[in-house]
């Protein structure tokens, strides 16, 4: 056990307002999935979910962590950052509610669709929040034995 | 059909991805919100859309669409278009607003996008 008990243990550093960057951790991701010959169809889930995470982390935090573990049964992606939080977190869960600033906007982005799409994409979905401290957001996705 | 037909039936400027014009196109899909987009992007979809930052690329690449159609004349940024080569993305410019574009391609027989996530 001394190698982890992860198959595969990766992590991204996400900087805020990281325009230029933005969707790499979420393309490394999807490039580690497809190398490692998961299923299509799930491979898209996890991308789909790692990148609204990604962007959450650019558009509304102050920068920090994401993390891909995959193991035989199933697929972990994990996004951390040190603030500002969420204050009220069934409230950003809804669909269309968004903070994100008018120049975010202007660029696509704020729909506040990106929480409700992760909770959509992943089979189990976990967050902490703390105001001040910051955010944890963890994705769990199944690998179905084919 | 493929994206040259497309590109060849509306006269499209080709900005980037010219060497990948074989790939298919099979749906569309009109929109300007990233997360949308991501909700319903179909891999082979052909996306019409007025956004030309960066991200467009990494949208268009994580969905695998088939190409991305910028209306109006709309200019994109040198880095833009280099990243898209990179990715392997096809951008496409056009003088037609979004509106003429998505009716012209509905007639090639481009279907819409439908409402699955997967
Ligand atoms: N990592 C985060 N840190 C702080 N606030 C966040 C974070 N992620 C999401 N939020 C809050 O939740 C809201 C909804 O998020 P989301 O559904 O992704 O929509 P959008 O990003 O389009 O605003 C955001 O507008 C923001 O207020
Ligand atoms: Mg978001």
């Amino acid at each position: 056990m001394k190698d982890g008990y992860y198959s595969i243990e990766q992590v991204f550093r996400i900087k805020a307002w990281d325009f230029a960057s933005a969707g790499e951790a979420s393309s490394q991701i999807k490039k580690i999935l497809k190398q490692l010959g998961i299923d299509p169809a799930l491979t898209r889930r996890v991308t789909i979910a790692a990148y609204e995470a990604e962007m959450n982390l650019i558009i509304h935090s102050v920068g920090g962590e994401m993390r891909l573990k995959v193991t035989p049964q199933s697929i972990i992606v994990t996004a951390e950052d040190r603030g500002p939080g969420i204050p009220d977190i069934a409230l950003a869960m809804q669909e269309g509610y968004s903070t994100a600033p008018e120049i975010a906007r202007e660029l696509g982005f704020g729909a506040g669709m990106g929480l409700p799409n992760i909770k959509r994409c992943a089979d189990r979905l976990n967050i902490q929040s703390s105001v001040g401290k910051g955010t944890l957001l963890e994705m769990y996705f199944d690998i179905k034995a084919g | 059909m493929k994206v040259s037909q497309m590109v060849d039936a509306l006269s499209l400027k080709v900005l980037a991805g010219e060497r990948f014009l074989d790939r298919e196109a099979e749906s569309g899909y009109c929109c300007d919100l990233l997360s949308r987009v991501m909700a319903k992007g179909k891999k082979g979809m052909a996306w019409i859309t007025v956004q030309t930052h960066m991200n467009i690329v990494a949208v268009a690449a994580l969905v695998e669409m088939a190409c991305v159609i910028i209306p109006e004349g709309i200019e994109v940024d040198r880095k833009v278009l280099d990243k898209a080569e990179e990715e392997g993305i096809i951008v496409l410019s056009s003088d037609l607003t979004a509106f003429e574009l998505a009716g012209k391609l509905y007639q090639m027989g481009i279907t819409p996008v439908c409402e699955a996530v997967d």
